[in-house]
């Protein structure tokens, strides 16, 4: 029997100009579990899902059990004996365990024997020490139940190496220390595992190797037994890369917003902040860096007024130095109360503007309520509209055309644009620079940078710790929702960040 | 008191009931069909014009047949009908699927100008033949429309009362529940069947099982396009006798679409449904009242149907809602 479940040879990918992938080889033998290791954007998931037919490589070779292969399709990745878990499960609501397993599956008969099916079933759950009632609906079901029907479905349908993306990303101490049992009990059987994670502790403890990507390009593959979180972490974020980001010194900070122990549930109900507390200062970029959902997306919704929460979020108005409570205000309170938010959020085009309507009509939604009764005020949006055209320089046919026929880097200007034409206090942005070109995300920095020097309180979310490092003043990483330290951007180095951006506080073995 | 006692007087006899059945059996076919094709995730609300196609379709055939036969054979004529009608009825259902699955147009703009377009089409059609035919300003299929209204010999005419309410109707009436009762038997217990309600209810779940996602669409979308049609043809068939009446149908193929929420798409409900709303649709016939007055009672079915969604919808058990995926396109997902 051949030893290597999977290998893959010099895979690249390219989205674009965007190398996804660069000249990535890794293996995983029978009966190993392999980590894949990398920061947000470091091609993980686009390799992954290569392998399970989603996408098609560019370039390289893909072999199973020792024969090359080529998978086109997730059909083909699932002949092979390929099983993808993704993160967002795709189960049938309505549906039992036991259907979504058998779904889309030629039985011996067409006919349905449920009795057969569930026994067949049943001997998968023991074989391998699972915990799941078959005939329950899924909608009944914890996220933690929905991932193990995932799992079980794609062992009935013969599986030998299972990629799971982030398995423990939704679940709780308890449960993560379950699944392990259940990979280690799948490796004691010769399936190949591969799993996604940035949870180092976790890497330590469940993996027998750890491959690690970053940007796109493939690191090295190392033994977890001579891996430590150090020196995982050195190979994960790299050496630092100088990008000659202006940072202009802080002038005369104030303090314009005080968060305290601000702690607020996600749709799970489990804890996506956690005892939050900082302040941010006027005239200073506060950079907020951590994996990717880490509590970022809800911190900065809880500011703006769109999740509820315990705790304190307060504003000092910089002139009158009067203070106001935003915490359990809606945005329309919070504007009326004359504290001026501005958000651009990390969904551009989903929260952050009509996609169908141009412009104007993306300026409006700030402004809408200022014109007189009944009729809408269009002469204001649509100068101002003009003046973001011209100041920012976005390409566009006319003002009106749809924003969202606009590229990213066009889309971003004009949502900025339109954050800071309100003369924000404080001014939160997340992701302000994903998925741009390098000239627009310097456009933007230097934004960033102007509204810092009138005097804004600056909050940047970001991926990219070479920016973070550069662009900010301080910054503070987050982790598993708790803020696991506030740093000086100027003095700090790239390994105290991404070690702090993996040090959980209490949870999971930690 | 005398006025419920009349309607009560009514509504118990054995023609009633006849009525009431015979009302039914089209909306039936017509709910069978759009269920099957809603499970797909199609809101197919071409179903009315889709039964008018199948309605032309069956007199077509039984029209070319006869015109060129002296003393046409009744059976024959069945199978003409049966196979023009199901013909047209997928000729509509192929273009709903054409332009929502593979052009993945807007399914409620598509469904609603099938359905004009299907009316249009079957009034042109019919209006025609009955030119062509001539003297009487009407065409008649009398032979094969006789061959369709044959009732079940002996049982319906030996067994009083049974006989008349069970018994006496064509073989379309009997095909109708025999293809509701096997739709609710594949939906629920065959493989192919799990797979259709999972492309209805999330496409891209039962794309990443491996389920062809638009062959299901397409198989369910035709199929239920045809079994509708069959109630176009039992209309202009056993109802009509063979005969054509522009507009004729009128509103039963809505009333088929209420009949799927009705029957909270259980193929085996809309049974004892469509009989309800049969005995509804003509109740006003039976109510001792004004021509105005009764009109009220011609929105009975509907106002049944408002009441099932509301009550549906306060209980929210997910088994009674419609497919979660339903009236959406599916794209397989891209970066």
């Amino acid at each position: 029997m051949y030893e290597n479940a999977i290998e893959l040879k010099g895979i690249c990918k390219y989205f674009g100009k965007v190398k996804a992938n660069d000249n990535v080889s890794l293996t995983v033998k029978k009966g190993e579990i392999l980590s894949l290791l990398g920061e947000n954007g470091s091609g993980k998931t686009t390799l992954m899902n290569m392998l399970s037919g989603i996408y098609f490589p560019d370039k390289g070779q893909i072999f199973v059990d020792g024969t090359e292969v080529t998978i086109r399709s997730p059909k083909d990745a699932y002949l092979l004996g390929i099983g993808m878990i993704h993160q967002h499960f795709k189960l049938i609501d309505i549906f039992t365990a036991a259907e979504n397993i058998i779904l889309g599956m030629d039985g011996k008969s067409a006919v349905i024997n449920m009795k057969e099916v569930l026994e067949d079933i049943q001997k998968l759950i023991d074989r391998y020490g699972f915990q799941l009632d078959l005939n329950k609906k899924v909608y009944d079901m914890s996220v933690s139940e929905k991932q193990t029907v995932e799992i079980i479905k794609m062992l009935y349908r013969g599986a030998n190496l299972l990629i799971l993306d982030e398995p423990t990303a939704v679940l709780t101490p308890q449960e993560t220390e379950h699944l392990f049992d259940v990979l280690r009990n799948m490796r004691k059987d010769g399936k190949g595992i591969i799993i996604i994670t940035h949870k180092l502790h976790e890497v330590l403890a469940i993996s027998d190797r750890v491959s690690i990507l970053r940007k796109g390009a493939y690191i090295g593959t190392v033994n977890t037994g001579e891996a430590t979180e150090n020196s995982l972490t050195e190979m994960m974020v790299g050496e630092k890369v100088s990008l000659n980001i202006d940072r202009p010194k802080p002038k005369d900070p104030k303090k314009l917003l005080e968060v305290k122990n601000l702690t607020c549930l996600n749709k799970y109900g489990v804890k996506a902040l956690d005892q939050v507390s900082f302040t941010a200062m006027g005239g200073e970029i506060l950079g907020i860096a951590g994996i990717a959902g880490s509590g970022q997306k809800e911190l900065l919704e809880s500011i703006a007024g769109l999740q509820p929460g315990e705790g304190s979020i307060l504003f000092t108005d910089p002139e009158s130095g009067r203070e106001e409570e935003l915490l359990g205000k809606d945005p329309l309170k919070i504007k009326n109360m004359g504290v001026s938010l501005a958000f651009v959020p990390e969904d551009r085009l989903g929260m952050g503007l009509v996609g169908d309507m141009g412009m104007p009509g993306n300026m409006m939604i700030r402004s809408y309520r200022d014109g007189k009764p009944i009729m809408l005020e269009q002469k204001h949006p649509r100068e101002l509209a003009e003046a973001i055209k011209e100041k920012l320089e976005v390409v566009t046919p006319s003002i009106s055309y749809p924003v969202r026929r606009l590229s990213g880097g066009n889309v971003q200007k004009v949502l900025v644009g339109r954050e800071i034409a309100n003369a924000p206090k404080l001014l939160m942005t997340a992701y302000a620079v994903r998925g741009l070109d390098i000239n627009t995300s310097y456009s933007i920095y230097h934004l960033l940078n102007e509204q810092k020097e009138k005097g804004v309180a600056v909050i940047y979310v970001g991926e990219d710790l070479d920016v973070l490092l550069e662009l900010s003043d301080r910054i503070m990483v987050m982790c598993g929702g708790q803020v696991s330290g506030i740093v000086d951007a100027r003095t700090t180095t790239k390994e105290e960040v991404g070690l702090l951006m993996t040090k959980h506080r209490g949870g999971a073995g930690a | 008191m005398n006025f419920l006692w009349a309607v009560f007087k009514g509504i118990f006899s054995v023609t009633f009931v006849q009525k009431a059945i015979t009302q039914g059996i089209p909306m039936l076919f017509g709910a069978t069909g759009e269920i099957i094709t809603e499970k797909s995730g199609n809101l197919n609300l071409g179903i009315p014009g889709i039964m008018y196609m199948g309605a032309i379709g069956g007199l077509t055939g039984a029209f070319i047949y006869e015109n060129g036969n002296e003393s046409p054979n009744g059976l024959l004529g069945i199978v003409f009908a049966a196979f023009f009608c199901l013909l047209f009825s997928l000729l509509g259902a192929l273009i709903y699927s054409v332009l929502t699955i593979s052009l993945r147009a807007n399914q409620n703009v598509t469904g609603l100008a099938l359905t004009t377009f299907g009316v249009g089409f079957g009034n042109f059609l019919g209006g025609s033949f009955s030119k062509i035919t001539g003297t009487a300003g009407q065409i008649t299929v009398y032979a094969t429309g006789q061959a369709f209204r044959t009732k079940i010999p002996f049982l319906s005419d030996h067994l009083g009362p049974v006989g008349d309410i069970f018994f006496s109707y064509g073989f379309l009436t009997y095909l109708a529940i025999i293809i509701a009762l096997l739709a609710t038997w594949f939906l629920t217990r065959t493989r192919a069947g799990l797979n259709l309600r999972a492309v209805g209810e999330n496409s891209s779940a039962a794309d990443a099982a491996s389920i062809n996602v638009t062959k299901y669409k397409y198989l369910a979308t035709c199929i239920g396009g045809m079994i509708s049609g069959l109630g176009g043809l039992y209309f202009v068939m056993e109802y009509l006798g063979g005969t054509w009446q522009n507009n004729g149908f009128g509103d039963r193929g809505w009333l088929a679409v209420a009949l799927v929420i009705f029957a909270t798409w259980k193929p085996a409900r809309a049974i004892w449904g469509s009989i309800l709303f049969g005995g509804l649709y003509i109740l006003f016939a039976y109510v001792p009242l004004s021509q105005s007055m009764q009109e009220i009672f011609k929105m009975l079915p509907y106002l049944v149907t408002i009441l099932v969604l509301v009550v549906t919808s306060l209980q929210r058990k997910k088994e009674n809602q419609p497919p979660a995926g339903l009236g959406l396109p599916y794209f397989r997902e891209e970066r």
